[in-house]
């Protein structure tokens, strides 16, 4: 294992101190491992709330700022943070007019944040709100299965839904858009290599060097199946068209196209399937507004990528363009 | 084993109290066996999940000893309630809320007193296998901790309901528990980050299942 780090039992800790040093404009926890926006909670807004396991930055610390999260509690490297750390958060974000969980379907992640609800209903006045993200269409949707896990639509939603919430619109009107950007997002995900999680010290899994995984999830789950590297075109058509597919998308339908970068792969890269990407949309006759390229759900350094459609309307695109200020997202301010 | 106070006269459960200082006995026998099968689980987790239950469960066993050093707690409920935060907020993943739902509604059920009789004992863990129920919703065959935590309930309660003294109980849930966690190994996972596998899960023993059968056999070997 080579990685730019001291111990691997302090990797989170360690990164939290520079992220403190780096952006001024956040506030950090360091025994609980919180990132807070440092004017939260913020006078006549919805609290928002989103975590979980470390190894998919810039989620969630790096989307805490002005027109996004108010806080964002940090887990064990792929794996869920702890009720106390998501109770805590929930009561200081709180500027009394409650506060939303973002929570992404996992089974760990969807029980920590649900007890840490139970405990905010007991132990404090905060009103405290849901919304689970599951737009990955590499799993199947049944009840033999977790579900679909939630993915590239997370960081679409809470850039969203935080917009909304900076305008001072109500927690019932904040958990309804958030359904609806869910309801409104499909991803999926491919990787070319596996990634090296620091306590384990070893590969997740093993992909042969020829090989490339379809469908892969955030922390090196499985996909739908694995076959032989194909080109980048190829590997598109792998990964767009099961997501038109699944929503399904018709001629006329606007979408932002989200190209994810899964942490090893460069921007060269990135920028080369979006082009990719967008032929595909535009023979469907589907139109893109809006774009977002880059690494920002990640899987430590795993190489490939990860597509995200999210359908677009005119409040949505409004919602997008809004001022936003944090580490990873920027405009407008 | 002490004897009770009210409990002086009932010859049949009189001598078998389960006490604060049996439950702590229970507790550092459960972080002794998870500590020794660290790897074992951690490898099994490997395979069908995301190979961390033994770090993670060591990690939050290790950190509830710690706390009971501290500030032993007289109580049924302080010592349950104990255990269960502390797995609540140092284990993490769906492994920490479960386990830390059971002990916090074995707490709930313990109630405020220094000591349960075995009848007691049965409804605490019958009330904690609730919480893991409302908590992660498995079924029997799912593949979880479930599958060795129901029949353990159902053993222990079974046998007391029978007459039969708590040790030979303990015995019986703990042996259900065993059987429950071997009977997962051809199961398909229904639940959680082994779901993803499929058919893929088959042939894998459930981690879960696994710890949740060192938690009975540690309970046969110090409450009775």
């Amino acid at each position: 294992m080579k990685k730019l780090i001291n111990d691997p039992d302090t990797v989170v800790s360690d990164a939290l101190i520079g992220m403190d040093a780096a952006h001024p404009g956040l506030r950090i926890d360091h025994d609980r491992h919180i990132i807070y926006r440092a004017d939260a909670p913020v006078a006549g807004k919805v609290g928002l709330i989103s975590g979980g396991g470390s190894g998919h930055e810039p989620m969630h610390g790096g989307l805490v700022g002005p027109g996004m999260l108010d806080a964002a509690c940090a887990g064990a490297v792929f794996t869920s943070p702890t009720p106390d750390q998501m109770l805590e958060a929930t009561k200081k974000v709180d500027s009394g007019m409650g506060v939303l969980h973002i929570v992404k379907n996992y089974t760990g992640d969807v029980m920590n944040f649900e007890m840490a609800a139970e405990m905010a209903a007991v132990e404090t006045g905060v009103e405290v709100r849901s919304v689970v993200t599951n737009d990955d269409v590499a799993v199947e949707d049944s009840l033999y299965t977790a579900g679909r896990r939630g993915v590239g639509v997370t960081v679409l939603l809470e850039k969203i839904v935080g917009a909304a919430a900076e305008q001072g619109r109500s927690l019932e009107e904040l958990v309804a858009l958030a359904g609806r950007v869910n309801d409104a997002g499909r991803s999926m995900g491919m990787a070319l290599t596996s990634c090296i999680v620091p306590a384990a010290g070893s590969p997740t899994f093993d992909l042969g060097a020829d090989e490339m995984e379809i469908g892969i999830g955030i922390h090196g789950e499985p996909g739908r199946y694995r076959e032989p590297l194909g080109s980048a075109a190829e590997i598109a058509e792998r990964i767009v068209v099961p997501v038109i597919q699944d929503f399904p998308l018709d001629k006329g339908d606007r979408v932002l196209a989200f190209v994810n970068g899964m942490g090893g792969t460069p921007l060269i890269e990135l920028y080369l399937m979006y082009g990719e990407i967008a032929k595909i949309l535009e023979r469907h006759g589907i139109e893109i507004p809006r774009n977002l390229v880059g690494p920002y759900i990640t899987s430590l350094e795993m190489a490939g990528c990860s597509v995200t459609l999210l359908r677009l309307d005119d409040e949505l695109i409004d919602l997008w363009d809004a001022p936003v200020n944090t580490p990873a997202l920027r405009w407008g301010v | 084993m002490t004897v009770g106070d009210q409990t002086v006269g009932d010859e049949t459960v009189g001598d078998e109290m389960v006490t604060v200082d049996g439950l702590r006995a229970w507790m550092v026998e459960f972080a002794r066996i998870v500590a020794e099968n660290k790897e074992h689980l951690t490898q099994l987790d490997s395979a069908i999940g995301d190979a961390d239950h033994g770090i993670n469960l060591n990690r939050g066993m290790q950190a509830v000893l710690g706390v009971l050093d501290g500030a032993p707690p007289k109580e049924v409920s302080d010592l349950l309630k104990t255990v269960g935060m502390t797995l609540v907020s140092t284990v993490g993943g769906a492994s920490g809320a479960l386990y830390g739902t059971y002990f916090l509604r074995l707490a709930t059920s313990g109630g405020d007193t220094s000591e349960l009789s075995p009848a007691e004992f049965g409804a605490a863990l019958r009330a904690g296998l609730d919480g893991v129920v409302a908590r992660g919703k498995p079924e029997l065959g799912d593949k979880t901790m479930f599958d060795a935590m129901a029949p353990a309930t159902d053993a222990l309660n079974a046998a007391l309901a029978a007459g039969e003294r708590l040790a030979t109980a303990l015995g019986e849930a703990s042996s259900a528990a065993a059987a429950g966690r071997d009977a997962t190994i051809p199961l398909l996972a229904r639940k959680g980050r082994a779901s993803y596998l499929g058919e893929r899960s088959i042939g894998h023993q459930d981690p879960g299942a696994t710890s949740t059968a060192m938690l009975f056999a540690a309970a046969a070997a110090t409450l009775a």
